[in-house]
């Protein structure tokens, strides 16, 4: 039988088009030609049996391949016009005559479908196994399991596996009419993280009527317990996932707002184009993507090394020519500029639309920012969301590095403190707004690189974040970049945590109005610069 | 010491000037639609009855504008809830008018039928009485302007900063007023309205009383307004325009003029999105936009900031520049708005009223010069 079985395994692995299980005769026999009863006993059988062979011929069933001659009670697996007999594993050609499908009623076919997810718990697939745990775990478990959850769990290796097979069997044992069962069982759920299993608990204390759903006290007070200690892990999962999300929402406010803290806190242009900047740099990562995907698609997963640097340059050279062409005739004049800007971005949009089409396109993450990092149940961190926050704080570094230890980060400052004074000493002033804007514009680009990677790209892409971001600049005050970091991941965080507790909108009016408060008590943001520079 | 004396509001051609307009108003036009028959040259068609009517409720609001932006020098990036909120109070009021005749013949409007609603909620008390709906009207944007300017403008927030408060302000409504739950009809906004005080609104006779209704209202904006900025109070408004720091010095408190002003102009604003929802026939969230708030500055800068017949004449040039683009080639429409934002920062700074008088002084200067040479 071991010799048979290995055979079987192998021709079931190796040779799929021909596998076929050698599960014993009479529950085939049974599965296939009995009535609707004997069927669902059989899969009973199957599943008592803990067998991984049986989960091979349930799916073949369910994929109709099962077909028999009933006369004979030939039980054959059919697959491409060939034939093999699930009893003897011998290859039957030319087909019989009087072949005939075996019909599977509903109530059958559901039968099969959850024997077949107890059957993967047993299966050899290592991923099979975890995913038939997880979703065991998740979506509940009822006491007919209970016999090869607990052969499954014998036998598992898996250290993981093991400890979610115990809490399935926990669920399942909830049902026994044994009181010390049921007390182990609710002992042992205290021990997980899922909301599945509060659900449960919170069902064992609700009241029937006027009995407890639980009927004896220790169990109750057990299960009040473990509820307890569910509850608490659930809600730090929660708090932290708040906190990354509002992280990873604070780092995109960064990367919008650092680059408007350049234009409009050192240079103190109002430029409303800058969401369409940011579109733009979208857009030129939608290109490098696609470029990559038709010419280079071995090297897909690459694209970002080219696509940043494209974002960066695009939103540049954009904003330069902004610059050269319209904004520097309207310095000193903030309420023009903001009106001059704003037709900007609407031609830009307008740009976009006629180019690329009014759709949002598809930007493709590459493979290794999709999936994510499992903390708790329930509590993923997208990878393409830590890469942000990564990016983010990688560009705050470079551009503070380029405004301080660099030589036309010397100009900028130079000439954002006395311009009068900065062309005295022979620095073309014109040049260093025209290179200080293309800054800006720039980040504005890598921001939308990195907003590609998490979000729909479209033309309205821009205006979304514009809002937000001047509110930054405003809160944070004008003229600095420390004030730019605080305020962006501060007004995440809050709004994140807000969201949670009040829903989106509630609490961006929330953040609006705490906002024009804050500005009464402090009207230069939040670290207004000291001295004489306060009144410039 | 002398007081100071206005100067008369309109010369005689000015009078002249608004008599002829209220008579194009309630005469000619109403005779045009409904008197000439339907195939003459000279017959209005309802169509652009409606379109007139619709460019002159955008013509009071941007005399809103131009008495808070152009005299005050405040730059609104919100006038659009105001206006959108004056419409939302009369549009409560025209569905409560729809009555039973609605989809599911209930008493609630159909949003609310939808939300499984039983009742009205509190804030929708009364809104079936015309003349309370009036006074919401006049009374919600001008609160509402009113508590904003006073926090706003008590901590000295003005220029750009003002500017941006006013647009996040506006965009927070719009966010809240797009939630079904707010009880205003979600995205879908009012619509299908069906009478006004029990006269149908859809009747020829109703869409002309609302048009010389609006008419009236605008040069009556335009009369009051003209009143405003030629009196003393209109003086200190110039003033803080132009030197905000020098009027505080002199002993003025700029916080009062500047709220009054504002609160006016944003029950101007509600005004005309009152008169503008009838006719139109349909209010919702998107008229809060920032886009639209900052097309109104538009209207006023092409006009010519600081004229009020500017901003009439730049609401009716950028708005019929709208329906004929949109008709005609609408994907291009985006690209004329946004280079008249440009061309009027850049080249037209006055607007085209400003314009135009500076080539009549120049033409002027230029006649003069030359009859002294003659001489």
């Amino acid at each position: 039988m071991t010799f048979l079985l290995r055979l079987t395994l192998i021709a079931a692995f190796i040779l799929p088009g021909f596998a076929f299980a050698v599960v014993p005769p009479a529950v085939i026999e049974k599965l296939a030609l009995g009535e609707g009863e004997d069927k669902i006993a059989a899969v009973a059988e199957v599943v008592t049996a803990a067998d991984p062979d049986g989960l091979v011929f349930l799916q073949a069933m369910m994929n109709g391949e099962v077909q028999v001659v009933a006369e004979k009670k030939q039980v054959l697996i059919v697959r491409d016009g060939k034939a093999v007999d699930a009893v003897s594993g011998a290859e039957v050609s030319p087909l019989p005559e009087g072949l005939e499908d075996v019909v599977l009623p509903n109530r059958v076919r559901g039968e099969i479908q959850s024997a077949m997810s107890a059957l993967k718990l047993v299966s050899p697939d290592r991923k099979t196994r975890h995913t038939a745990a997880k979703s065991l775990l998740e979506g509940g478990v009822d006491a007919g399991m209970l016999t090869i959850i607990s052969k499954a769990l014998e036998k598992e290796s898996d250290a993981e596996i093991k400890s979610m097979l115990v809490l399935v069997q926990a669920q399942a044992q909830l049902k026994s009419s044994d009181v010390a069962v049921r007390l182990a069982a609710v002992k042992a759920l205290g021990s997980s993280n899922s909301p599945s299993t509060k659900t449960l608990l919170i069902d064992l204390l609700q009241k029937n009527g006027d009995d407890f759903a639980e009927p004896d006290a220790n169990v109750r007070a057990q299960a009040q317990i473990s509820l307890e200690a569910v509850q608490s892990r659930l809600t730090w999962g929660d708090r932290a996932a708040q906190v990354f999300s509002g992280a990873s929402l604070g780092s995109i406010l960064l990367l919008a707002a650092l680059g408007l803290a350049i234009t409009y806190g050192l240079m103190g242009v109002i430029n409303m184009a800058h969401g369409e900047l940011i579109m733009i740099g979208a857009y030129a990562t939608y290109v490098v993507q696609n470029f990559f995907h038709q010419h280079l698609p071995d090297w897909f997963n690459w694209y970002p090394l080219l696509a940043v640097p494209a974002a960066f340059i695009a939103s540049a050279v954009v904003g330069m020519i902004l610059e050269r062409s319209v904004i520097r005739f309207l310095y000193g004049r903030p309420l023009e500029t903001l009106l001059a800007t704003w037709g900007i971005s609407l031609m830009l949009i307008q740009l976009v639309r006629t180019v690329f089409g009014a759709q949002n396109v598809q930007v493709e993450n590459p493979a290794w920012m999709s999936g994510g990092l499992e903390m708790f149940s329930g509590v993923v961190l997208p990878f393409s969301r830590i890469a942000i926050i990564g990016f983010s704080g990688v560009v705050l570094l470079l551009v503070w590095l380029a405004l301080t230890r660099t030589r036309l980060g010397l100009f900028v400052r130079g000439v954002t403190q006395n311009r009068a004074i900065a062309s005295c000493m022979g620095i073309n002033t014109a040049r260093i707004d025209t290179w200080c804007f293309g800054l800006g514009s720039g980040i504005a680009g890598l921001a939308g690189c990195a907003l590609s990677q998490i979000g729909n790209v479209g033309p309205d892409l821009g205006q979304s974040y514009i809002v937000d971001s001047f509110m930054v600049v405003v809160l944070g005050g004008v003229g600095q970049l420390a004030g730019t970091v605080y305020a962006a991941l501060g007004l995440g965080v809050v709004n994140k945590i807000l969201e949670g507790w009040a829903g989106a909108v509630i609490a961006k009016i929330i953040v609006l109005v705490f906002i024009i408060v804050f500005i009464q008590k402090r009207p230069q943001g939040l670290f207004a610069l000291k001295g004489r520079f306060a009144d410039a | 010491m002398s007081t100071y004396k206005p100067p008369s509001i309109f010369t005689s051609r000015g009078w002249a000037g608004i008599a002829a307009a209220l008579l194009l108003v309630m005469v000619i036009a109403p005779l045009l639609n409904m008197a000439v028959p339907e195939g003459s040259v000279f017959h209005l068609s309802d169509f652009a009855i409606t379109l007139i009517g619709k460019i002159m409720c955008y013509a009071i609001l941007a005399l809103a504008m131009d008495l808070i932006w152009g005299y005050t020098g405040i730059l609104s990036l919100g006038h659009g809830v105001f206006f959108a909120l004056g419409g939302y109070a009369f549009g409560m009021y025209l569905m409560r008018q729809i009555g039973t005749d609605g989809v599911y013949h209930s008493t609630l409007p159909d949003f609310m039928v939808f939300l499984d609603w039983k009742a009205y909620p509190w804030y929708w008390a009364f809104t079936d009485h015309f003349l309370y709906s009036l006074f919401l009207v006049v009374a919600v944007p001008g609160l509402l302007a009113f508590i904003f300017g006073y926090f706003a403008f008590r901590s000295r927030i003005k220029g750009v900063y003002f500017s941006i408060i006013t647009q996040a302000l506006t965009f927070a409504f719009m966010l809240l007023f797009f939630r079904n739950d707010t009880g205003f009809g979600g995205n879908n906004g009012f619509t299908d309205f069906k009478r006004i005080l029990g006269v149908a609104i859809q009747t020829p006779e109703m869409r002309m009383t609302l048009f010389v209704l609006t008419g009236i209202v605008l040069v009556g904006t335009l009369l009051l307004a003209r009143w405003l900025v030629s009196s003393k109070f209109g003086r200190v408004l110039t003033a803080i325009r132009d030197a905000e720091s020098r009027v505080m010095f002199s002993g003025y408190d700029p916080l009062w003029f500047k709220l009054a002003i504002w609160t006016l102009s944003a029950v101007i604003a509600g005004i005309a999105g009152a008169l503008y929802v009838p006719q139109v026939g349909i209010i919702n969230p998107g008229e809060m936009s920032p886009a639209n708030s900052i097309e109104i500055a538009i209207w006023v800068a092409v006009g010519g900031r600081g004229t009020l017949v500017g901003a009439i004449l730049g609401a009716f040039l950028v708005n019929g520049a709208k329906s004929w683009f949109t008709m005609a080639f609408p994907e291009y429409w985006l690209f004329f708005l946004g280079a008249i934002f440009i061309a009027v920062t850049l080249f037209l700074p006055r607007g085209v009223v400003g314009a135009y008088r500076q080539l009549r002084e120049r033409m002027g200067k230029g006649a003069a010069g030359e009859a002294k040479a003659a001489a």
